[in-house]
């Protein structure tokens, strides 16, 4: 009962401390509080390297908190759950296996017959668009054709909770516009929640329903903005919206900041 | 205005192209032959050197022979056999006893070298112990494994072993540990377990590192082979080797050498084949 009226993802206090090479401490996340709800689309944007995938690395279960909660669907994190998908920065295709045999991999892992896994693949390569491609290694594509196998590979295991580190950054400008308004078509028919981490105020204002602002590392929640703009959006047009950009600007005051601080301490570093 | 200036300027393109194309290919196709020739020209020279030497006795022929003698040698023992018995089968039972090798010393590099690499607890206590071993000179082994057991196969077999076992191991176990830390995290998120992760991502991208182990590790089993059967053997390429120096034939001792040259060019050969085959995920620039 409890499971169904409790937020997809909580976390509670969460911190996480490496230990580096040379010995020393580093402190990615420090007393991190964020709820993500049922079917929202949260993206996370902050200053690079302050520790936004590390948010993600916590909730999918491939890493622990030192400190605090992570919850997902109500119930403490313990090693990879099958509930979530990641789509990961870099490419993640499996390089030997065939594009249709990379969206077989998760279901198959998951212990489906072989012949309902195919079949299951092979819709979702229609719908990402590379029916036509199933035979081909991930190296005779795109770059942005593997992202789309990326995306069938994980949304063919229906997750209910997708966490998306930086997925698009790798992309040409057309691409990534196409891309997301690929994912919004995607992500619309399934109810999945939704952490995408960026460092692209635009593309997280165009997608999100919430848009979650980091400080300079150690990160933590600065602010966290509602984005009122009316759904089915595409990427292009709704950037040009008055709203659109009155919320930028709004959502800048408070990142800018970050991102300044971030840059002296580089520069301190340099010097 | 601008469709006219394509236009004008498409016919000059296009009449250049092919003719750059072709010459292109052209000096290509020279270069080839320009090798080619050299590279014969190369062994001509080195052998007709050989031999006018080895005629005009300026270097001793009893000890350096030259290539006719040498290839007569080739001739005898192909038409009338060898002391030994037919030289088919002395290659036979040479070959043998290295493919035999090499197939346990490979999959035991291969499964020592993934599991330490993936265990790391494994992999921190026998880690010294590998070390050693792997200091110790293994050709010296040969006489101990003769001692052990005796003239036959499985002499040679050991050693030959003891020769593929390291280099496939630390490449497997190298190949186990650079693994794209993004393909694991990738698999474990799609639901693969510890067991399908290491048979589904770990050795198949630790499949390009043991290749190249391969290749040099032929060239070992046969060493293995013929340095057994150059100590004590029955039958064996290495054995008439061991002969012919007995009986101060200097020209078997380079026939036995060029027969084993041809055996590994062969096996090279096969081998690249097979990792064409097996390698057709990769860019066939990277693939090279």
């Amino acid at each position: 009962m409890s499971a169904d009226t409790s937020p997809a993802i909580e976390l509670r206090g969460a911190s996480k401390t490496f230990r580096t090479p040379s010995g020393g401490l580093h402190t990615a996340v420090r007393g991190l509080d964020l709820t993500v709800g049922r079917g929202e689309f949260v993206a996370v944007v902050g200053p690079t390297g302050c520790g936004k995938s590390t948010t993600l690395t916590l909730v999918s279960g491939l890493e622990e908190p030192t400190e605090g909660e992570v919850l997902v669907a109500g119930a403490p994190v313990a090693g990879v759950g099958d509930k979530v998908g990641f789509v990961f920065q870099q490419d993640a295709t499996f390089p030997w296996r065939t594009v249709l045999s990379n969206v077989m991999a998760g279901p198959r892992f998951r212990g489906v017959p072989k012949a309902e896994a195919k079949q299951k693949a092979r819709e979702w390569l229609a719908r990402v668009g590379l029916a036509a491609f199933e035979d081909r290694y991930p190296h005779q594509l795109s770059g942005g054709q593997r992202k789309r196998v990326a995306l069938a590979a994980t949304f063919v295991n229906d997750p209910e909770i997708l966490l998306m580190d930086e997925p698009f950054s790798a992309l040409d400008v057309q691409t990534r516009a196409l891309m997301s308004d690929e994912l919004l078509e995607l992500w619309e028919g399934t109810g999945a929640s939704v952490v995408f981490v960026t460092h692209d105020l635009e593309e997280s204002i165009a997608l999100a329903d919430k848009v979650v602002v980091m400080t300079a590392g150690p990160a933590t929640v600065k602010h966290i903005f509602d984005i009122d703009l009316p759904r089915p959006r595409k990427v292009e047009s709704v950037r040009l919206e008055p709203r659109f950009i009155e919320i930028y600007r709004e959502i800048w005051e408070s990142l800018g900041e970050e991102v300044r601080i971030t840059r002296e301490r580089g520069a301190a570093h340099v010097a | 205005m601008s469709p006219e200036v394509i236009s004008a300027s498409a016919p000059v393109d296009t009449s250049k192209q092919p003719g750059r194309a072709e010459s292109r290919a052209r000096a290509a196709r020279r270069r080839k032959a320009v090798v080619l020739v050299a590279r014969v020209l190369l062994l001509v020279a080195v052998l007709g050197l050989w031999e006018a030497l080895s005629r005009a006795k300026v270097i001793d022929p009893f000890n350096f022979s030259m290539p006719s003698k040498v290839w007569d040698q080739i001739y005898t023992w192909i038409t009338h056999g060898t002391a030994l018995g037919s030289l088919g089968e002395q290659i036979w039972v040479t070959l043998q006893e290295a493919l035999l090798g090499w197939v346990i010393g490979v999959a035991a590099g291969v499964v020592f070298g993934i599991a330490l690499g993936r265990i790391a607890f494994l992999a921190d206590v026998l880690g010294p112990y590998i070390k050693v071993l792997n200091s110790i000179p293994r050709i010296v082994l040969a006489p101990i494994f003769v001692i052990w057991f005796g003239l036959g196969p499985s002499s040679k077999i050991a050693s030959a072993v003891v020769l593929v076992f390291f280099p496939v191991f630390f490449n497997a176990f190298q190949g186990a540990r650079e693994v794209d830390r993004n393909l694991v995290s990738n698999a474990r998120i799609l639901g693969a377990s510890d067991r399908r992760v290491t048979l589904q991502v770990v050795i198949p991208s630790a499949t390009s590192w043991i290749f190249t182990s391969l290749h040099v590790s032929f060239g070992f089993a046969l060493i293995g082979a013929i340095v057994g059967e150059y100590i004590g053997a029955t039958k064996g390429v290495g054995l008439l080797v061991a002969q012919s120096q007995g009986t101060f034939n200097a020209a078997g001792v380079y026939a036995a050498m060029v027969i084993l040259a041809v055996v590994a060019l062969v096996a090279e050969g096969l081998l690249t084949f097979a990792e064409r085959r097996i390698f057709r995920w990769k860019a066939t620039d990277s693939g090279h």
